[in-house]
């Protein structure tokens, strides 16, 4: 029969017309909307009815693994001071594919080697494309990948090139929004430095026997 | 995997027998294939089409050997890779010729498929292609200065000739990007141009062949005809594109693209990258299929790497699966773009766009981004699946997806305003098909059963049972249709894929080895291509030894499936033209590079 095919396809659109009804009905007395878990459902396999979410009210929650533009991490020592966890060692800066990382290093003055904090680090948020690389391939996990993704800004000739006060945000930050990468960092390296202690103690514990040896075992580097 | 560049044996010996003096295999270590004289490449490519049975030409493009050395050999190859229609690897062919004033013959009137491959060659790298019945340039614009893909061109903005640039680290003298195009100040014009007086009628020669080619369409009645230019402005909502048509009334007369409004020399940056820097930028050539655009580069890299870039299974498996619910969103998408062309205004396209964007949440939580997914490495994908994700995709894969694609099927395919609509609508033959070089949906919906998965195939593919889809009328409809079987196909690899993947949902180990920042490939060609959503895509690359590719040149399967949209729409009426567009299923991003 011609039309056939036609009431077929408005069926169709009326069972989503009715669902999103039904749905609503469904949620009476919980929260589809304005609410984490109506926000879950209406993203899982089972969603029905209506799917969009009203963004700026409504957001859509972040996976861990989600990256916008990059960020540098500091720990906190114990007594409160800010230690940078980049060492300038550039990889960063040379991994990037449209090359809007720069570093500054410095020398020390007195014995000429590379101070390893950065003087600045500089990215042109502009230009990163959030590729992520720069997080993945950084060797210190000094920086990561950042969910803040509103921040939209009323000069971008002025505020868009990011300097190394505005990219950093402490470890604690980091934690939090990427936990699980957080953690398995530091069991590694933990157990690295574990190893680490184990290999110095019986590197002691040979010196001790031995003949004395000429220095101290070198102190475990600082964290980072 | 590591040499499915090498063709066929017997004919490769065949060749050389037929042709002792004209045909030399290529002898550079790490190539493959054969050089062949300038003026015996129409000859050979005739008997390589009728008798031997490579009647499918996949890709044409050059190479710029340059140094600025004193006595360097500096020459300009232009590479051929041809492949039977019935399936099976590669034939390569390469003609050389002078940088100044090159002459290759043109194959475009045995092939019609290398009509804007060569020129593009002849617009990027500047080879004059004799016999080429149009040639003009069609990525970059009349009044452009050079060729921009040769190795002594530079760009506006141009820093160093290759990636890392020095004075990021660790000086780190840092500035605007923007500041260094001053717009204005760097751009280069031809001798004689006049860049402000220039108008869009000034560009003669489109229109010369728009009235070359209604010069040779006869009507009884002389009636007038007219130009019509539909776009740049998003003709159809598939981007910046325009069809200069010239019409009979409201019968297409002839109709020639026009593209490159997103060009940005995605080659040229390639080879300026390193070779891990160029993964990102793949993302954004068809950007709503990512993970395929990924998994040609990464194909084409790791067969110059060799077994120390063989992926470990786990990440083949989740290769695959990423690529083929790539293929899904990416179908849903033309799916429901087609009908917003055929009129039903945003209704089919938000359903369809629903289930996309579930399949988009798998990406991002896998890969951080929802379409730069920026996912495969030399060796292996950047991370493993995280927490959860595993179950998800089961449950769309298993449950959802099955039944909103037949609800989708329901909804839309008996529909008869969209048969009525959309049938005997830009009819493609399968020898046309084959002709003009289409790839993927395209051909398959004119009866051409090729699937690269099949005919050539790359990944593990080989281990999963699925029948290559096919459909016989070559229409609008049989290009929806096509669509729709294959998302159901793409279901069942997944299927497989799925419970067999190494490791479960517990996870396992995803790259060979470390993932350094920096690789070293070997010196050398390789082409690796993917059967994408859109069509074949490939990549063919050479290594000089250095940190950067040599040449970087994508087969882009919306750019060369353009080739055929005149075919399709001439003789039809105006309307239909947009209904073709949208049949072909393009994406800016990858037609424009
Ligand atoms: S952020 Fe990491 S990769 Fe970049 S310079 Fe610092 S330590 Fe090196
Ligand atoms: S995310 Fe990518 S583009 Fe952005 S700074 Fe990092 S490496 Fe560069």
């Amino acid at each position: 029969m011609y039309g056939l095919g036609i009431l077929k396809g408005m069926w169709v659109t009326l069972t989503h017309f009715i669902d999103s009804y039904v749905e609503d009905i469904k949620w009476l007395g919980r929260n589809r909307y304005y609410s984490k878990e109506g926000i879950q459902h209406r993203r899982s396999k089972d969603t029905k009815g209506i799917f969009t979410v009203q963004y700026p009210e409504e957001k859509l929650p972040v996976p861990e693994e989600f990256r916008f533009i990059p960020f540098l991490v500091y720990d906190v020592d114990a007594d409160g001071n800010k230690q940078d966890r980049c060492t300038s060692c550039g990889i960063c800066a040379k991994v990037c594919p449209p090359q809007c990382i720069w570093i500054v290093r410095t020398e020390d003055p007195v014995t000429k080697r590379p101070v390893p904090e950065p003087v600045d680090f500089f990215v042109d948020v502009d230009i990163c494309m959030n590729c992520g690389y720069c997080a993945e391939y950084c060797p210190f996990d000094a920086i990561k990948m950042d969910h803040d993704y509103e921040m939209a800004s009323f000069d971008r000739h002025a505020e868009h090139i990011f300097n190394k006060e505005k990219l950093s945000k402490p470890a604690s930050y980091y934690a939090g929004i990427r936990p699980t990468n957080y953690n398995r960092e530091e069991t590694l390296k933990a157990e690295e430095a574990a190893k680490k202690a184990a290999a110095a103690a019986a590197k002691a514990a040979a010196a001790a026997a031995a003949p004395p040896a000429g220095s101290p075992p070198p102190a475990a580097p600082t964290a980072g | 995997m590591t040499d499915a560049t090498t063709a066929a044996p017997v004919e490769q010996s065949e060749l050389e027998k037929r042709f002792p003096d004209a045909v030399k295999a290529d002898a550079r270590p790490g190539y493959a294939g054969f050089v062949v004289e300038t003026s015996k490449l129409v000859e050979i490519a005739t008997a390589l089409r009728d008798e031997m049975g490579y009647d499918y030409l996949s890709s044409v493009t050059a190479v710029d050997y340059y140094s600025d050395a004193p006595n360097a050999e500096n020459f300009i190859e232009v590479v051929y890779h041809f492949y039977k229609s019935t399936g099976g690897g590669a034939l390569v062919l390469k003609v050389q010729t002078p940088r100044d004033n090159s002459v290759v013959p043109s194959l475009t009137p045995l092939y019609p498929g290398a009509d804007f491959q060569e020129r593009e060659a002849y617009d990027l790298y500047g080879v004059n292609f004799e016999g080429h019945p149009d040639q003009r340039r069609i990525l970059m614009w009349e009044g452009f200065a050079g060729h921009p893909m040769r190795k002594d061109w530079k760009e506006a903005f141009y820093e160093e000739e290759v990636k890392p640039f020095k004075n990021r680290w660790p000086e780190g003298q840092v500035y605007r990007i923007e500041d260094r195009n001053p717009f204005n100040k760097n751009n280069k014009y031809p001798q004689g141009f006049d860049p402000v007086g220039f108008k869009e009628t000034d560009d003669p020669k489109l229109y010369e062949v728009l009235e070359r080619a209604a010069r040779e369409y006869s009507e009884d009645i002389d009636t007038e005809q007219v130009v019509v230019n539909l776009g740049p402005q998003h003709p159809s909502t598939h981007g910046v594109f325009r069809m200069a048509v010239r019409l009979d009334g409201e019968t297409i007369v002839a109709l020639k693209p026009v593209m490159g409004y997103l060009h940005r020399n995605h080659e040229k940056i390639g080879e300026r990258n390193t070779w891990t820097m160029n993964m990102p930028f793949t993302d954004r050539l068809d950007y709503l299929s990512s993970m395929s655009n990924n998994f040609g580069y990464a194909l084409a890299v790791e067969k110059l790497m060799g077994d120390k870039a063989a992926p470990p299974e786990r990440a083949e498996y989740l290769r695959v699966i990423m690529a083929e619910l790539t293929r899904i969103s990416n179908h849903l998408w033309a799916v429901g773009f087609l009908l917003n062309d055929l009129g039903a205004f945003f209704t089919p396209s938000l359903y369809a766009i629903q289930e996309r964007e579930l399949i988009l949440d798998i990406f991002e939580a896998t890969t951080g981004s929802r379409m730069m997914c920026n996912y495969f490495r030399f060796g292996g994908v950047a991370r493993d699946l995280p927490e959860g994700v595993y179950a998800k995709i089961k449950d769309l894969v298993f449950e959802r997806l099955p039944r909103k694609i037949d609800e989708l099927d329901i909804y839309l395919s008996e529909n008869e305003l969209v048969r009525s609509r959309s049938e005997g609508v830009g009819v493609i033959t399968p020898e046309e098909a084959i002709a003009f070089s289409t790839a993927g949906p395209v051909l398959r919906a004119s009866g051409v059963p090729y699937d690269i998965r099949r005919a050539d195939p790359y990944s593990i593919y080989d281990r999963f049972k699925f029948d290559v889809k096919v459909r016989y009328h070559g229409d609008v409809y049989d290009r929806y249709m096509i669509r729709i079987d294959e998302m159901r196909q793409s279901l069942d690899i997944l299927k497989q894929a799925i419970p067999d993947l190494p490791g479960g949902a517990a996870g396992g180990e995803v790259m060979n080895g470390k993932n350094p920042y920096q690789v070293r490939v070997p010196a050398g060609e390789s082409y690796g291509r993917v059967e994408g959503p859109k069509g074949e895509l490939g990549y063919y690359i050479v290594s000089n030894g250095k940190g950067n590719p040599a040449r970087y040149h994508v087969r882009a399967p919306s750019f060369i499936n353009l080739t055929v949209l005149e075919k399709m729409c001439v003789g039809q009426k105006v309307a239909d033209v947009v209904v073709n567009l949208g049949s072909i299923d393009i994406v800016l991003g990858e037609v424009d590079r």
